[in-house]
């Protein structure tokens, strides 16, 4: 399991939300922290990917890739905030 | 598909991939690219790789330091040639990228293949011939692991080798490097740190301690060391 950050998975968030979300404001459901969402600690394991708070290192994000297509659980973050 | 124009060693483990890709829309500097491999029998690889290169260069330029057992880097430094044909996505990121609006004084500090985006932002920084200043702190093994040393040598730049003595710096770039070579913190330096996770981790807690504002250090991680 290879302990990244939130910039390896811009293509991806690129992907479904049709826009660059690395400096997007990501606010923690359980912690209340806002960080972008480029410094979350992010964990590459095959074909799941999963993102987690700096702060509080509860679970941000799923990421899912299947035969090209992404699918994402963000039920961790509160609010996503554009700058 | 993105076709080689050519191919440049940099060291014994690192070569540079001179590209062409169709419908380039641009880049910021501090961007990477997702490259994806197929092979023959569908079975399909994706890392990322930053840009090399600024906005302003004619080729965009990856540097790809091969992983002795990796899967995709000793395909990329040893079977790509000029004229094959290489599956990118991209340009990626919006956050570790610098433009002149973002101001500075601007720090860049890279441990090993992270020196790559921040020589895009070195070379942007001279093409827009702007006037704040910047400087590189660059961590490497030894003199032989460099990237881009004669360039680097026309910047503001402090090397140190953890594991060569040399006339230069030794040892991790830890607070006293910092803090000698950091703008001063009354300056609101805008920071950029890049390379293996742990490194990163090190660099942003120690600039932290020596009293850096979180907001204004920006971190990218290239996996482990
Ligand atoms: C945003 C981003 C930008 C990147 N930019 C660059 C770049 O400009 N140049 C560059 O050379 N690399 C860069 N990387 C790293 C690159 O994506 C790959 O991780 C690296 O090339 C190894 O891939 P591989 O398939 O050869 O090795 P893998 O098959 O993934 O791994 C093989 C073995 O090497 C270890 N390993 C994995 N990654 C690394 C690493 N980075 N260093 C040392 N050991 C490792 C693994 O733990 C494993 O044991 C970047 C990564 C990210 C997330
Ligand atoms: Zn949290």
């Amino acid at each position: 399991m290879i302990e990244l950050d939130g910039n390896a998975i811009g293509g991806e968030l690129y992907d479904v939300f049709g826009m660059d979300m690395t400096g997007v404001m990501g606010v923690c459901t359980y912690c209340g922290a806002h960080a972008p969402v480029a410094e979350a600690v992010v964990y590459m394991r095959g074909p799941g990917t999963v993102a987690r708070c700096r702060a509080c290192h509860e679970l941000h994000m799923v990421l899912v890739t299947i035969r090209d297509v992404t699918c994402v659980d963000i039920s961790g973050l509160a609010a996503l905030e554009m700058q | 598909m993105a076709r080689v124009a050519d191919v440049v060693s940099e060291t014994a483990r690192a070569k540079s991939l001179l590209l062409d890709p169709p419908d380039w829309a641009g880049h910021l500097a501090g961007q990477h690219v997702d490259v994806r491999l197929t092979a023959d029998d569908g079975y399909q690889a994706q890392r990322s790789y930053s840009i090399a290169s600024a906005p302003e260069d004619e080729h965009l330029q990856l540097t790809i330091e091969r992983i002795e057992d990796g899967e995709v880097s000793p395909y990329l430094t040893d079977d790509l040639h000029p004229g094959d044909e290489l599956e990118l996505r991209g340009p990626i990121g919006g956050y570790f990228v610098w433009r002149e609006s973002l101001g500075g004084p601007v720090l860049l500090v890279a441990g090993g293949s992270g020196v790559v985006p921040l020589r895009a932002i070195l070379r942007h920084h001279r093409a827009a011939k702007s006037d704040i200043p910047v400087r590189l702190v660059y961590s490497a093994r030894t003199q032989a692991d460099l990237l881009y040393r004669e360039e680097l040598e026309s910047f503001d730049t402090v090397i140190t080798l953890t594991r060569e003595e040399w006339s230069g710096h030794t040892g991790r770039v830890g607070r006293d490097l910092l803090e000698e070579a950091a703008w001063p913190l009354a300056d609101h330096p805008l920071v950029y740190v890049c390379g293996p996770t742990g490194f990163v981790e090190g660099v942003a807690d120690a600039l932290v301690a020596i009293g850096h504002a979180a907001n204004r250090i920006r971190t990218e991680r290239f996996g482990p060391a």
